[in-house]
């Protein structure tokens, strides 16, 4: 005879379900990368990937606790750090940030779901602060080389400045490459990308936030699934917009036009996919509310007002050290509450 | 079913104190005879579930597991259905008193699943006023259809018993909710009601925990029962239709409540369905008849899946109390896999609590230890240990049990 206690029965989902259905829904957004910079893009997602699982599995050992490789959050932290970085990224680069994201973004707090922060932010953070130049240097996609050849940057030897890639771009004669993202393009000419640009993914972006609309599909199979909460990409895109509309109507031209906020940027893959990390968000629904517009807000407000073009990952680990206070502070209704 | 050979009849069998015992050991008892009486106003009689003859009086297990002192009587091979001691009474004619006493003589307990004396429910204090009397018609959990049964097959004695039910209690007027998906017995139900309106049927979501009585009085009139408080503060008093069916069956003839239905279900029940089953009957008996013998590796289950407790001999006895027996086999109990992983903040407990807890919370807490910080700032009083943060938990923490453990140990600390 068997006991436990109750509840006997159970929903069947676990930790590593959850996890590896948002791995299935970012490959689609690695694939279309890999479509549009090549050997490069594919090279990056593989090492930083890998360095993540590297880095995990060395703190296990160190720390001797359980393998925890199959619970499959390492591998998101990996793909989701490699969609952030640059395509034209030095690999040796990528895996530093790995392991910076593994290592001080999710180890050092006791593994999964102890993080304050998300450990993908926290790689890209580390990488942005440590070489400035390599993660603003953007490369052209769908040069036609691109399936036979590495982007000279990529691979740079390890602890290498990265290789001048500029005649590497006039050789392959992309027209029109600035070598800018739509958001630095505003912020410093004015220029408003078309939006079929930044649909497509012609823009110069990171590797994976090039195509706003298969991030929105990717996410949207996750939500259907239930495997993500609806109300925080609605939440963050929401008070974006509503922002951008706001400064565009009452501040004139001077504020760049609403489409091209929400289009550009991290902002759909952090609302998607960075800020719905479920162990450094919040769990009360009036919460979870305040925390998606405290990020959307947040990344406008950097980029109007702010020296960075773009906003999306100090907003999100703004929201992150929040969310604990706001889970405290704003607690779910309780049935039958009594007014005070 | 066959009647066992056996019946432990546990004085316990309700909330309160436990029964007195007015028999002796080697007396011939009939089915349906007092065999023990009350002790004090919140306490229910037993009666002989079957002839026989008394041999023992001796500590047993009880439903819960635990060995209390029961009844244990040698049934006799020719002991047939027929209730051989009833006392008919005029209903009618009672006043409220008359009738609170009556339903306690007959031994009627709250058999939702409490088994709290339903006398002792109806009898509204002298300060109080109670004007609803709300109808529990939803299975208190998933595989349980007992309620199901008697609504459908016995109608005019559930009305019967929610007439009794309202003059005992002082209430106008009653409203039966039963969960949309129960067709049927709403179609049996509906020819009975009164014309005037006084007794309504209403359909309410099939979901669980829909049959918790807070969860239901929400449904049907869209009030908030406070917390830490009662529905008789909001003027209601809650039975449910298994209760009221079989009062309103046994208060006119006068017998004693000695059988209930019980459902059997699960894998490895090979004849699931609902039974009459007199108290005192064990698992032990009912599996030998019901169960598959082929089932080896299995749970047993008293009540339903979600806050039923697995039993943990099967001597233990049907009380009262017992709605459903489910029997569990291997391949059901694998889902629940003994890994568990730290909670990550996913928030399907929040979305799933009925009571708008924070279960996440009150896990990390009381993995800490903090139990005073769960129940001063998280509410853990409220929890009414429904199961479904547990249950939808994607790292299987154990989250109502845990919080089981911070409730009794707060109780244990409570006198010092």
């Amino acid at each position: 005879m068997q006991l436990r206690a109750s509840p006997h029965l159970h929903s069947g989902r676990d930790v590593p379900t959850l996890m590896r259905h948002v791995v299935y829904a970012l490959l689609p957004v690695c694939a279309f990368s890999i479509w549009q910079y090549g050997l490069s893009s594919l090279a990056l997602i593989v090492t930083v990937t890998l360095s993540c699982l590297a880095a995990e599995r060395i703190s296990n050992k160190m720390s001797g606790t359980v393998n925890t490789l199959s619970d499959w959050s390492a591998t998101i932290t990996g793909v989701l750090l490699a969609l952030t970085l640059p395509p034209a990224f030095p690999l040796w680069m990528g895996a530093v940030a790995g392991f910076a994201a593994v290592w001080l973004g999710k180890s050092l707090f006791g593994g999964l779901g102890h993080n304050p922060f998300n450990p993908a932010l926290v790689g890209r953070a580390f990488v942005q602060a440590a070489f400035p130049t390599a993660i603003t240097t953007w490369a052209p996609a769908f040069t036609p080389q691109r399936f036979v050849e590495f982007i000279p940057s990529s691979l740079t030897l390890p602890l290498m400045q990265p290789n001048d890639i500029t005649t590497w771009v006039s050789a392959n004669m992309v027209d029109g490459f600035t070598g800018a993202t739509p958001l630095a393009r505003w912020k410093f000419e004015h220029f408003v990308y078309p939006v079929q640009d930044m649909i497509t993914g012609a823009a110069s972006a990171s590797t994976g936030e090039t195509s706003a609309l298969l991030l929105l599909v990717c996410g949207l199979y996750l939500i259907a699934r239930k495997f993500m909460d609806w109300r925080i990409p609605v939440a963050v895109v929401g008070s974006a917009l509503l922002l951008a509309l706001a400064f565009r109507l009452f501040g004139g031209d001077e504020y760049p036009p609403a489409h091209l906020v929400l289009l550009s940027g991290g902002l759909m893959l952090g609302a998607l996919f960075m800020a719905t990390d479920m162990a450094t968000s919040p769990v009360s629904p009036r919460a979870i509310w305040a925390y998606g517009a405290i990020i959307g807000t947040v990344t406008i407000l950097i980029r109007y007002f702010g020296g960075l073009t773009e906003g999306v990952m100090y907003a999100i680990l703004f929201g992150n050290a929040l969310a604990p206070l706001l889970d405290k502070y704003l607690q779910p209704k309780v049935f039958g509450a009594r007014k005070k | 079913m066959p009647f066992p050979r056996k019946l432990v009849l546990p004085l316990a069998q309700h909330i309160g104190k436990p029964s007195l015992p007015l028999v002796a050991v080697g007396e011939e008892v009939a089915r349906g005879q007092l065999i023990a009486r009350c002790d004090g106003p919140v306490s229910a009689p037993i009666h002989a579930p079957a002839d026989g003859v008394i041999e023992a009086i001796t500590p047993r297990p009880n439903t819960r597991g635990a060995w209390t002192d029961a009844i244990v009587l040698r049934v006799y091979e020719a002991s047939t259905q027929e209730v051989r001691c009833s006392l008919p009474q005029d209903v009618d004619s009672m006043d409220q008193a008359q009738l609170i006493t009556a339903i306690q003589q007959i031994g009627m307990v709250g058999l939702g699943g409490a088994a709290f004396p339903s006398h002792a429910k109806l009898n509204v204090p002298a300060d109080k006023q109670v004007h609803t009397l709300i109808v529990n018609g939803c299975e208190c959990e998933p595989y349980l259809t007992c309620d199901y049964k008697l609504m459908r097959e016995w109608p005019v004695e559930l009305l019967a018993g929610i007439r009794i039910a309202l003059r005992a209690s002082g209430a106008t007027r009653a409203i039966i909710g039963v969960e949309d998906n129960k067709l049927d017995a709403m179609a049996a139900i509906r020819p009975h009601l009164p014309a005037d309106g006084s007794i309504t049927l209403q359909a309410v979501a099939t979901k669980y925990p829909q049959g918790a009585e807070k969860m239901l009085i929400k449904s049907l009139l869209g009030l908030d029962v406070p917390n830490g408080g009662l529905p008789s503060q909001l003027g209601l008093v809650v039975h449910n239709v298994g209760t009221l069916a079989l009062l309103g069956r046994l208060l006119p003839l006068g017998q004693g409540l000695i059988e209930r239905v019980v459902t059997l279900a699960g894998p490895g029940i090979k004849k699931p369905g609902d039974y009459w089953i007199p108290f005192g009957t064990t698992l032990r008996s009912i599996l030998d008849w019901a169960g598959d013998p082929e089932c080896k590796e299995r749970e047993v289950i008293l009540g339903g899946p979600m806050m039923g407790q697995a039993a943990s001999t099967l001597d233990i006895p049907v009380s009262k109390g017992t709605s459903g027996i489910l029997v569990f086999d291997k391949r059901m109990l694998e889902p629940i896999t003994k890994q568990s992983w730290a909670c990550i903040h996913c928030s399907e407990c929040v979305n799933a609590c009925p009571m708008g807890l924070n279960p996440s919370q009150l896990g990390m807490l009381s993995a800490k230890l903090e139990f005073d910080e769960m129940a001063e700032h998280y509410h853990l009083g409220d929890c009414f240990e429904c199961g479904c943060c547990s249950y939808v938990c994607p790292s299987h923490i154990p989250l109502v049990q845990q919080f089981r453990a911070a409730k009794a140990f707060l109780r244990e600390r409570k006198p010092t």
